[in-house]
C-alpha cells in the first residue's frame, strides 16, 4: 500500500479517469462512430429484400399525400406565393425534416438502448449520439440524390448556388447534433422525454416552411413576429434550401428578414443547443452507467 | 526485498490503485419524468448514499495473477469496473499499459450480424484500429472453430457456437493487462476447463491479470496474490491461501444465525437442536482438510417419551449428490428409551476423503422402522467446507497410489525417413 505512495505518480503510467464524453484518442472515437453507424445502417438495408427503397418509402409516401392534398385539393402548392417548383421545394423539405426527426428523435433512446455497452466496456460515450446523427446523415445523402433527379425532372436548372448546400446541411448538422446529445441525456434521467419530444418535432414540422410557402407566412407575419418565426432555425435552413437549391423566385433568409445581421437570431439559437447539448451531455456522461 | 536491486523499471506496478472510494447515490424516491419535475420543482429527493468501495489501495506487479476475492455484494466487480474506467470514483487509479477488459462474455453482440461484423465491431469496441480488428479476425473464428459459419448470423449460431465466439473473442487479445470478472469462466466443465487452461497460459506468457471471483478453488489454482473484500473494505491483502482461510472464516465461520435459518419438518417428538463438524483435535470448525478423521455431531432434545429412535446424516455435495449417507439404525437399532427435556448426542466420525468443496448435511431423525415416520428432518442448517491443495474433479479423493515405470525400450533418436 505505502509501495504505491513512495512512487512518483508521473511513473506510474496513465491515470485512470472515470467514463467520458469524449477521448483524447480521435481516431478511435471516429471509427466507433462511423462503425457503429455504418452497423445500423447495414443492419436496416440488408434485413429486408428491398434495402434502401424501404428507407425512401416514407419521405415520398409522406410527400405523395401532401403533394396530392395541397395542389389537387386544396390550393397552396398551385398559388403563385411558392415561386413554382411546388413539388421540389415539398420533398426538399420533407428531406431535410427527416434527417432532423431521425437524428433527433433516434438519438433520444439511443444511450439507454446501448446500456450492455455502457455498462460494460470504457468508450467515449459521444459516440452514441453521434452516430445516429451519421446514420440519419447517411439517409440524407441518398435522399438527397432523389430530390436533385425530382428537382432536375421537374424543370429546375443547375445553379451556382447549390454550392450553398453543404454550408446549410452542416448548419443543420450541427443543430440537429446538439439537441442530439441534450435529448439522450436527458431520456436517461426522464423517460417521458420521448413522447414530449414527439409532440415537439411535431409541432416544429407545422411551424416550418415545408407545406406552406415562406410568402404565405409573410402575408400574415409581419415586423417582430416574422422574425420571431424565423428564429426557428428550421425555418431558416429550409428557405434557405428553397432559394439556393430550388428557386430563386422563392426569397432568401436574408432578404425575407431584410439582412445578414438578422441571420445571427437563429444561428445563436443552432450554436446555444449545440452548447447545451454538449455540457449537458458531457456533464452526466460520467455517471450514466450508475444511474441506468 | 530482494527484488529491490532488479532496477526501478521492474519495480513499477501495472495498476496501481491509491486510495480509491466509491459510493453509489441511491435516490428514495426516483423520480423518472420531467413532469414530475415541473409539477414538484422544489422538492429534493431523498438520497440513501451506499457505500461500495472504501479507502482500497493496491498495487499489481507485472506478469503478476492478482485475485480480487469476496461474496457478492463485497465490491469486488465495483473495484474491476474503477479500474477499467467504467465507474466514476474517488482517488487514484494509474495503468501502465495496453489494457483490455472483459466483464461480460459477448458485450454488445448483435445476434442480426454475422461473426465477421461483429467481431470487428468488438475489436474496434476494444480500442483496435480497423485494421487490427480485420487483421484479429481470422485467428479469433480459428480459435472459435466456426470457420465454415463465419457468413452465417448469429442469431442462427447454437448456444455453444455464440459462447465459443465470444469466449474467443475475449481472450484473442493484445493487451499487457487484462481484467477478468468470474463470469467469463461460466457453462460447461469443458468449457471452463478451457478457460483455465487459458488462463494458464496467459499467466505464463507474463501477462499480468487481475481476476475477481468468489470461486476459492480458482483462486488458489490461479493467482500469486489476492485481496479479500468484504462490505467495500480491504480485509486481507496477501497469498492466496490466507485470503481463502480468511473467507471461508468470514462466510461461514462466525455466522450464529446459520442454525437458527434451517428447515425443520416433522412431528416434533424431537428436535435437532445443534449440529456440528469436529475436527481430529475434536475442535469445532467450518473448514476441514482433506485426509483428516472428522466427526459429525448432532444433539437432539426430546419433547415426548420416544423410544429407539433412528438419526440419519445426508452428507450433500454442491451437486446435490448424497455423497456420504450414514444411519444410527444400522449398529444401534435398540437405540434405547428417551424422556422428555432429555438430550442426546449422535456422533458420526469418518475419514475425510471428500473432494474439496462445499457439504450440507441434512439431519434426519426418526422413528424406529422405515425412516419414513420423521420426527425431526434439518435441512440446509449449516455446511462445511472441505480444504485440500488440488481439486481433481472426482467425487471423493481415496487414498492412491500413482507410480510410473518404464517397462519397455522406447525409440531413440536417428530414426529417419
Amino acid at each position: 500500500m505505502s509501495a504505491v505512495d513512495s512512487i512518483p505518480y508521473e511513473r506510474l503510467g496513465r491515470p485512470i479517469h472515470g467514463p467520458e464524453a469524449l477521448t483524447s484518442d480521435w481516431t478511435r472515437f471516429w471509427h466507433l462512430t462511423f462503425n457503429i453507424a455504418k452497423t445500423q445502417w447495414k443492419l436496416r438495408f440488408f434485413g429486408s429484400a428491398l434495402g434502401y427503397l424501404w428507407q425512401l418509402v416514407r419521405p415520398l409516401l409522406m410527400f405523395s399525400v401532401l403533394w396530392v392534398f395541397f395542389t389537387k385539393i386544396g390550393h397552396i402548392g398551385n398559388s403563385p406565393d411558392t415561386g413554382g417548383h411546388y413539388g421540389a421545394q415539398l420533398l426538399g423539405s420533407i428531406v431535410l425534416f427527416t434527417f432532423f426527426g431521425e437524428s433527433t428523435a433516434g438519438a433520444v433512446r439511443s444511450v439507454v438502448d446501448n446500456e450492455a455497452l455502457v455498462r460494460k466496456i470504457q468508450f467515449p460515450r459521444m459516440v452514441i449520439p453521434l452516430s445516429n446523427v451519421l446514420l440519419a446523415m447517411f439517409n440524407l445523402g441518398l435522399n438527397l440524390i432523389v430530390v436533385f433527379i425530382f428537382a432536375l425532372g421537374s424543370g429546375v436548372h443547375p445553379m451556382l448556388t447549390w454550392l450553398e448546400l453543404p454550408l446549410i446541411v452542416a448548419v443543420l448538422a450541427v443543430f440537429s447534433t446538439g439537441l442530439a446529445m441534450l435529448l439522450s441525456a436527458l431520456y436517461v434521467y426522464f423517460r417521458d422525454v420521448a413522447p414530449i419530444w414527439e409532440v415537439l418535432s411535431q409541432v416544429l414540422f407545422y411551424a416550418s416552411p415545408v407545406i406552406i410557402p415562406i410568402s404565405t407566412v409573410e402575408k400574415h407575419l409581419h415586423g417582430a413576429l416574422l422574425h420571431l418565426y424565423m428564429l426557428n432555425p428550421l425555418a431558416t435552413i429550409f428557405q434557405a434550401f428553397r432559394h439556393a437549391v430550388i428557386t430563386h423566385a422563392t426569397p432568401s433568409p436574408a432578404e425575407i428578414l431584410g439582412s445578414y445581421a438578422a441571420l445571427l437570431g437563429p444561428l445563436a439559437i443552432v450554436v446555444t443547443a449545440f452548447v447545451v447539448g454538449f455540457v449537458v451531455f458531457d456533464r452526466t456522461a460520467p455517471y450514466v452507467a450508475e444511474n441506468l | 526485498m530482494s527484488d529491490v536491486q532488479e532496477g526501478m523499471a521492474e519495480q513499477l506496478p501495472h495498476v496501481a490503485v491509491r486510495r480509491v472510494s466509491k459510493s453509489f447515490r441511491i435516490p428514495e424516491q426516483r423520480v423518472h419524468t420531467l413532469k414530475e419535475r415541473a409539477l414538484h420543482p422544489r422538492r429534493k429527493t431523498a438520497y440513501q448514499t451506499f457505500q461500495a468501495l472504501r479507502d482500497i489501495s493496491l498495487a499489481v506487479q507485472p506478469g503478476e495473477f492478482f485475485g480480487i476475492a469476496g461474496r457478492n455484494g463485497s465490491g469486488k466487480s465495483t473495484l474491476l469496473k474503477c479500474m477499467a474506467g467504467i465507474y466514476q470514483f474517488d482517488g487514484d487509479i494509474w495503468v501502465r499499459g495496453r489494457l483490455s477488459t472483459f466483464i461480460e462474455l459477448g458485450v454488445g453482440f448483435n445476434m442480426d450480424l454475422a461473426a465477421r461484423d461483429n467481431v470487428i465491431m468488438n475489436g474496434l469496441m476494444m480500442g483496435l484500429s480497423p485494421r487490427e480488428a480485420r487483421r484479429r479476425y481470422d485467428s479469433v473464428i480459428e480459435f472459435a472453430e466456426l470457420q465454415d459459419f463465419k457468413d452465417l448470423k448469429l442469431k442462427n449460431y447454437s448456444s455453444g457456437m455464440q459462447v465459443r465466439l465470444a469466449f474467443s473473442v475475449a481472450i484473442q487479445v493484445d493487451a499487457e493487462i487484462l481484467l477478468i470478472d468470474e463470469v467469463l469462466a461460466v457453462g460447461d466443465a469443458s468449457f471452463q476447463q478451457k478457460c483455465f487452461d487459458v488462463f494458464n497460459q496467459m499467466r505464463d506468457e507474463g501477462k499480468t491479470i487481475v481476476f475477481v471471483t468468489h470461486d476459492m478453488s480458482a483462486l488458489r489454482r490461479f493467482c500469486h496474490r489476492a485481496v479479500l473484500l468484504e462490505r467495500g473494505s480491504m480485509v486481507h491483502l496477501g497469498e492466496p491461501k490466507d485470503v481463502t482461510e480468511q473467507y471461508l472464516e468470514i462466510n461461514f465461520g462466525r455466522d450464529p444465525e446459520a442454525l437458527e435459518r434451517g428447515e425443520h419438518a416433522g412431528d416434533g417428538d424431537a428436535r435437532v437442536i445443534e449440529a456440528w463438524i469436529e475436527n481430529e483435535q475434536e475442535q469445532r470448525t467450518q473448514v476441514v482438510p482433506q485426509g483428516q478423521r472428522i466427526t459429525l455431531r448432532v444433539m437432539v432434545r426430546f419433547m415426548v417419551p420416544v423410544d429407539d429412535p433412528q438419526c440419519s446424516v445426508y452428507v450433500h455435495n454442491e451437486d446435490q449428490q448424497a455423497v456420504l449417507v450414514a444411519s444410527s439404525w444400522v449398529r444401534h437399532e435398540r437405540s434405547g428409551s428417551y424422556a422428555p427435556g432429555e438430550t442426546v448426542m449422535f456422533s458420526f466420525s469418518f475419514d475425510n476423503v471428500l473432494a474439496p468443496g462445499r457439504y450440507s448435511p441434512v439431519i434426519n431423525l426418526a422413528h424406529r422402522g422405515s425412516g419414513l415416520d420423521v420426527i425431526d428432518r434439518y435441512e440446509r442448517g449449516f455446511s462445511f467446507l472441505v480444504s485440500a491443495d488440488v481439486a481433481l474433479g472426482g467425487v471423493i479423493d481415496l487414498p492412491t497410489e500413482v507410480s510410473i515405470e518404464r517397462v519397455g525400450p522406447g525409440v531413440t533418436e536417428g530414426v529417419e525417413v
